[in-house]
């Protein structure tokens, strides 16, 4: 084998060191093997096994080696490079090498982790080393492109996450654009009258923070619109978001609410989004007394002169502040921004999709959600519970786990049900006296103060029947069950199937993603977990970070979870995002692609492959020009060259035939 | 396309009146029905529970039959099982057959030395889902001559067409015999029951199970004003009516209620003779249709 000619000083001295990372990966893979392998391996000079590479010792061997044998390029057989391949290239870096002299053999995840048998793992193992070997005797020293920042952020969602990320970014001086797509912010919580498990009033604690939102000189609010498009890289983000029409001027507003006591509907008819259907609007409305921006919004689907052209409009004449604007039309905004926190929250789930629930086809078959509704003092009902018929129920009960924890739906415990049923029986007891049942697979009560409210619960007299509600029906077969609705359970704790008549059945629905998640997330260039879920860098090390830089999530969009969880993300998040605008640039890894001139045929066959819009094309020379600070390092465009003109660094040709040799040779 | 049929020992004995009336169903709709040769016992559940073994081999050599007898030499035979209970345990067995394990290598190879063999080139079918989904309501609505105007129906699926496998309905609230009965031009009543147990063998084993579950059905079905119950498996519709009078005994409110198959239900929509659909063996007689029936028969004579 032939090492490329760039070193004239004795070509290649490489140092391979293999991990055990416990026994994650000396469980299955004979390390000690793997090691006296490496040392056959052409220019390798050392050859060692450490427990853990990663940690400062293993460290401190590497960079011994590279003083001691005069070592110019490092292996490190061991995990992801997602996980440590930073680390091991700092090493080569404060050891005066260039850091892309470095290669890593991916022996955890892609051996130990997926290999039954420790024969064939130690195998696979070998074949990765020399692959490896093989490819970092090509590599070149590459160097790292600084690119300035924008000093702003997105933040997608206007719910508890994205309210506090904004906010907190906001207070340490940072412009942020809050982008909401309901004419309101406030999210979920603002449907709640009371959080767990203090019991606190849930509008007391969020509007203010709505309020300073709108208020603050750093943000810029733009609720009733959508983000369309996201061009650009980290710290450079370019988005397009689109205002829809409220109908209503946002800067002449001022939420007097005349016009709506004027629409010519004279009562509410319209059923009521935020209220899901149990209260009226009119056409022209507001969300809630405390929606923020205050300002009112018409509705096309409803409002007369949009259905037929034939109205007094009476809403016009009543606005001395001349706000509507019958033709206003969507606006497109274009913003740069340097990062982006997605907290676009989560949708319930769908309890029709459980037939044998009934919800849809019994009246007072109610989701947690519409309960919330009904126990706010700002609800449709006043806060007090009253059945669609307007009686109050003497007897209710609450299925836990409605579409969670069910191989049919969900897998995933939603974590919030078993805390929201509870404060859910706690306020309707109060409010109506009657007896309440839960119906719960496991407690599930962990968290500051959970598992005492859970006992506040039981001393309160709420009963707990531990069993997964079989069906709903209305069929009575004592008089004692005439006109309520039967609820069949196993009751496991007794080992018997009751029979448990109430007035009243509230689904402790779980949570999903929201619908378009998938959609949102090919937009951002980020992953979803299985679920759907947007996928965190790291379950546990990089939990608000993508596997996108710049991007970073919030809230019950990254998985279920309660409020006080959703704010600590946000802070977290919004820490992330700052620290790195605040640094003023980003290195950018320089894997990027170029174009070789003597090569280039001019045939434009990459310019619309590129899906960063990072070619150009130079008509004097005749040729294409990649600018390194948007591309991605994709490789599109390489794969695409008719004439072999586009290559890339630390994937050109011979890097990866090598490696392939090395795989292939040793097999 | 022409359908496989493996009657099972119901359809040939307490259950004729489901083979009558499927077959004329079939026949009035000109789908071409053959009957398994050579078939043999299904397996049965009870079995299944005794010796897997056997039980899973006596459905397989069924299963073998039908590849070997398909209608489109090579391709997927579908075989329709009328039978709840046959329908369960030829799809219970094929599960099996289709999995890696003992079991499964163990019953190929009894089929081997009896000189069969199976290779999964069967779709079992209930009739109910082969005339809902694969004929098609607006097929049946064309033949339909007497729509059963202001009939009350109550549509029992029991629970083995549903559970476990649900392959053409939710498994805890069907509702194709519903959309099929609304087709005819009768009115399915809301039914909380239609898929709760008949009681099965326990109204001979352990009777004061057995009749209660089914006083709780013919009761509810009643008290929600229906006129008749249609079934789909041979041993509902002999619970359900069978045993009324031991039933009243025990519980002297319930009225007589006739149990029909659905495809008994079917052809009188459509017209057929009441002799070609077994009417005459019901023992709860259908007496609110018996007029518009035998009109239906003088209709088809003339």
């Amino acid at each position: 084998m032939h090492a490329p000619e760039v070193y004239p000083d004795g070509g290649p001295r490489i140092g391979v060191y293999v991990c055990h990372c416990g026994l994650n990966i000396a469980g299955k893979v004979d390390v000690h093997e793997v090691v006296e392998f490496a040392k056959t391996l052409p220019f390798v000079v050392v050859a060692r096994e450490y427990k853990f590479m990663c940690s400062e010792p293993g460290q401190e061997l590497i960079r011994q080696d590279i003083e001691e044998f005069k070592l110019n390029r490092v292996i490190v057989a061991s995990c992801s490079p997602l996980l440590h391949e930073a680390t091991f290239r700092r090493v080569l870096e404060r050891s005066g090498q260039n850091p892309f002299f470095f290669q890593m053999a991916n022996i955890r995840e892609h051996v130990s982790w997926v290999t039954e048998d420790p024969r064939q793992a130690t195998e696979k193992a070998k074949s990765l080393v020399a692959a490896a070997v093989r490819r970092v005797i090509f590599h070149e020293p590459l160097e790292r492109r600084r690119v300035p920042v924008k000093d702003r952020v997105l933040v997608v969602g206007g719910g508890i996450a994205g309210i506090h990320a904004a906010l907190t970014l906001a207070d340490a001086g940072k412009h942020v654009y809050l982008v909401e797509r309901e004419p309101t912010i406030g999210g979920h919580m603002a449907y709640f009258d009371k959080t767990f498990p203090t019991l606190d009033c849930a509008a007391c604690i969020l509007t203010p923070k709505m309020s300073a939102v709108a208020a603050h000189p750093n943000i810029t609010l733009w609720t009733y619109s959508e983000v369309t498009r996201v061009e650009g890289f980290v710290g450079n983000f370019r988005v397009q978001v689109r205002r829809k029409p409220r109908y209503v001027n946002e800067e002449l507003c001022i939420g007097c609410l005349q016009c709506i006591d004027a629409c010519v509907y004279k009562d509410a008819r319209f059923p009521d989004e935020f209220n899901l259907g149990l209260g009226k609007r009119k056409p022209i409305y507001i969300p809630f007394p405390q929606a923020t921006p205050r300002v009112v919004l018409i509705d096309p689907e409803t409002c007369i002169w949009f259905k037929t052209g034939k109205c007094k409009r009476t809403c016009l004449e009543a606005c001395e502040r001349k706000a509507i604007d019958f033709e206003q039309q969507e606006r497109i905004e274009e913003i740069e921004v340097g990062a982006i926190i997605l907290a676009t929250g989560f949708k319930t789930f769908d309890a029709r999709r459980i037939p044998e629930y009934g919800y849809g086809k019994y009246p007072n078959v109610y989701t947690a959600l519409e309960v919330e509704r009904l126990v706010n003092a700002a609800g449709p009902t006043g806060g007090e519970v009253r059945l669609r018929d307007g009686r109050i129920p003497k007897r209710v009960g609450i299925i836990h786990c409605v579409g969670s924890r069910d191989e049919r739906f969900n897998r995933y415990c939603s974590r919030v049900c078993c805390m929201y049923s509870l404060k859910l029986a706690h306020l309707i007891k109060e409010r109506t006296g009657a007896e309440v049942y839960n119906f719960y697979i496991d407690m599930r009560t962990p968290g500051k103060g959970y598992e005492e409210f859970y006992d506040r619960l039981l001393q309160e007299g709420v009963h707990f029947i531990r069993g997964r509600v079989a069906e709903i029906t209305d069929w009575a077969i004592t008089p004692e069950e005439e006109g309520k609705l039967i609820l069949r359970v196993e009751d496991t704790m007794i080992g018997v199937v009751r029979r448990i008549p109430v007035d009243m059945v509230v689904l402790a629905v779980g949570l999903e993603p929201q619908p378009d998640a998938d959609e949102v997330r090919r937009m951002f260039n980020i992953f979803c977990s299985k679920e759907g879920f947007f996928l965190e860098r790291h379950p546990k090390l990089a939990p608000v970070s993508t596997f996108t830089d710049g991007i970073f999530l919030a809230g019950a969009c990254q998985g279920p979870k309660d409020i006080p969880d959703s704010v600590a993300q946000a802070g977290a998040a919004a820490a992330e995002a700052l620290a790195l605008i605040d640094k003023g640039y980003v290195e950018l890894e320089p894997n990027t692609a170029y174009i070789v001139e003597e090569l280039c045929s001019g045939c434009k066959t990459c310019i619309g492959l590129c899906p960063y819009n990072a070619i150009s094309f130079d008509e004097g020379k005749a040729v294409a020009v990649i600018n390194e600070a948007l591309c991605k390092g994709c490789g599109t465009c390489v794969a695409a060259c008719p004439s072999g003109a586009a290559r890339q660094h630390l994937f050109e040709d011979v890097q990866i035939f090598q490696e392939i040799e090395g795989v292939l040779a040793y097999v | 396309m022409t359908y496989l049929y493996f009657p099972g020992c119901s359809l040939k004995g307490t259950g004729r009146a489901y083979e009558e009336s499927l077959l004329a169903v079939f026949r009035a709709l000109g789908i071409p029905l053959v009957e398994l040769a050579d078939w043999n016992c299904c397996g049965a559940t009870t079995y299944m529970s005794i010796d897997e073994h056997q039980s899973c081999a006596l459905a397989a050599r069924n299963l073998a039959l039908a590849e070997q007898q398909s209608p489109t030499a090579g391709g997927t035979a579908q075989l329709i099982a009328p039978c709840s209970a046959c329908y369960l345990v030829l799809l219970k067995a094929q599960r099996c057959l289709a999995s890696a394990g003992p079991l499964s290598q163990g019953i190929l190879h009894a089929l081997q030395e009896a000189g069969y063999r199976y290779q999964g080139r069967v779709r079992i079918r209930h009739p109910l889902d082969v005339l809902v989904n694969d004929v098609g309501l607006k097929e049946i609505a064309r033949h339909v001559r007497q729509p059963l105007r202001g009939l009350r129906v109550a549509c029992y699926y029991g629970c083995q067409i549903v559970r476990p496998f649900a392959s053409f309905d939710h498994p805890h609230y069907p509702t194709t015999m519903d959309e099929l009965v609304r087709t005819l031009g009768a009115e399915p009543v809301d039914w909380p029951l239609k898929s709760h147990c008949c009681g099965g063998s326990l109204t001979g084993t352990i009777p004061e199970v057995g009749l209660r579950l089914n006083y709780l059905l013919l009761h509810e079905a009643q008290r929600r004003g229906a006129d008749v119950v249609i079934t789909v498996c041979p041993l509902c519709q002999f619970n359900l009516e069978a045993y009324q009078d031991q039933i009243r005994r025990r519980y002297p409110t319930l009225a007589p209620m006739p149990v029909l198959y659905f495809t008994q239900l079917m052809g009188m929509a459509m017209g057929l003779p009441a002799r070609e659909l077994g009417l005459q063996r019901l023992m709860v007689p259908m007496e609110k249709l018996a007029v518009a029936s035998v009109r239906g028969e003088s209709h088809a004579r003339a």
